[in-house]
């Protein structure tokens, strides 16, 4: 494993500034993790701009309208034996979602320990936990869709963009939980399959945990601006 | 890695061995620390749903929404990503060049608070 070597090879860094200068400026790699989690986390920041320019588009489409803008606290509110509870599928959702990050980060727990059984279980249940986020998702574009009239060109409500902007910036972020869900199930039968015991490491199920983990933190941004603001 | 034997049992690392040796030997953090950000993020949901329900509205809702989004933003990045056990050189190179959007969010509002002032005007005419 030549590739190991390299990088328990090296050297603890000098602390502060100097070390971040003695590590870009040296002939030699720059980050001392595996290639694979470097180009996660730059793959990652690639992410992060696409989902701040989308954002950022709602943003300025929200407040350049003079239409008044629909309120998601009555829009997406649900009626639980005949009270108008707001945002309460949203809430759900927002749980579903972190209790997946917390399964995800106890995989990669135990993948370095190299425990098989527990990390295979911890990833299905995240995995398990996305794939209940995706069908809680369908089902609230359903009810958007179906009984609340809203459509990408308009609504009943309000301001035409808000549809428009939703279903952008909520399907967009649908399809990387979606795309999760297989890389996480794919990882995790490799997992059971002895795979990356016989690699000699884990890191890929710490790789897959990170893009698990942006998913769920891209939900707290849209948490936030979408449904709270 | 060659140097974690696959009989070695797990064994909860000291302070100074997770600082030291970080991702070359696998992040061996107790269980416990990621049960206790998972209970934050539970409790900063909530706080921030408690926000919509009791319908708060102006500048207190909204700094109350980015405060508690920004809290639960950085538990995800520092523990749960380990971005906290990172060396500063990726530290720099992945949480820097986002500072970049923040130059773009602040031109788009400016330019929306514009779109809608002569929107406004147009309209009343």
């Amino acid at each position: 494993m030549a590739r190991d070597a390299s990088i328990t090879g090296q050297p603890a860094a000098a602390p502060g500034l100097g070390g971040v200068a003695a590590d870009w400026s040296g002939d030699k790699q720059a980050f001392a993790v595996p290639w694979g989690k470097a180009m996660m986390w730059i793959f990652l920041l690639s992410d992060t701009f696409i989902f701040t320019c989308f954002l950022t588009s709602y943003m300025n489409v929200r407040m350049s309208t003079t239409a008044t803008w629909p309120d998601p606290s009555k829009v997406f509110a649900m009626q639980i034996a005949g009270h108008e509870i707001p945002l309460l599928l949203i809430a759900i959702m927002t749980m579903v979602l972190i209790t997946s990050s917390g399964t995800m980060a106890m995989a990669v727990n135990f993948g370095y320990r190299r425990n098989r059984a527990k990390t295979t279980a911890l990833m299905l249940a995240t995995a398990a936990l996305g794939a209940t986020f995706v069908s809680m998702q369908a089902f609230e574009w359903t009810h958007a869709i179906l009984h609340e009239g809203v459509r990408p060109w308009g609504n009943p409500m309000g301001a035409a963009q808000f549809g428009s902007t939703f279903f952008m910036i909520t399907g967009f972020h649908g399809l990387h939980v979606s795309a999760g869900v297989i890389y996480l199930s794919v990882v995790a039968r490799r997992v059971w399959s002895g795979f990356y015991d016989r690699k000699g490491s884990y890191e890929t199920v710490e790789i897959a945990g990170l893009y698990w983990h942006f998913v769920d933190l891209v939900w707290i941004f849209i948490f936030a601006f979408i449904y709270l603001w | 890695m060659n140097d974690v034997t696959t009989s070695e049992p797990p064994r909860e690392p000291t302070a100074v061995e997770t600082a030291d040796q970080g991702h070359a030997e696998g992040l061996q953090h107790p269980i416990r620390i990621y049960l206790w950000i998972w209970a934050l993020l539970f409790v900063f949901s909530a706080f921030s749903y408690l926000v919509d329900y009791f319908q708060l509205h102006g500048m207190l809702r909204w700094s109350l929404i980015i405060l508690f989004m920004l809290v639960k933003a950085g538990c995800i990045v520092a523990i749960f990503m380990h971005m906290r056990w990172e060396r500063l050189a990726l530290k720099f190179a992945i949480l820097i060049p986002p500072l970049c959007l923040l130059i773009l969010i602040g031109f788009m509002a400016v330019e929306g608070a514009h779109t809608f002032v002569t929107r406004w005007g147009a309209f009343a005419r």
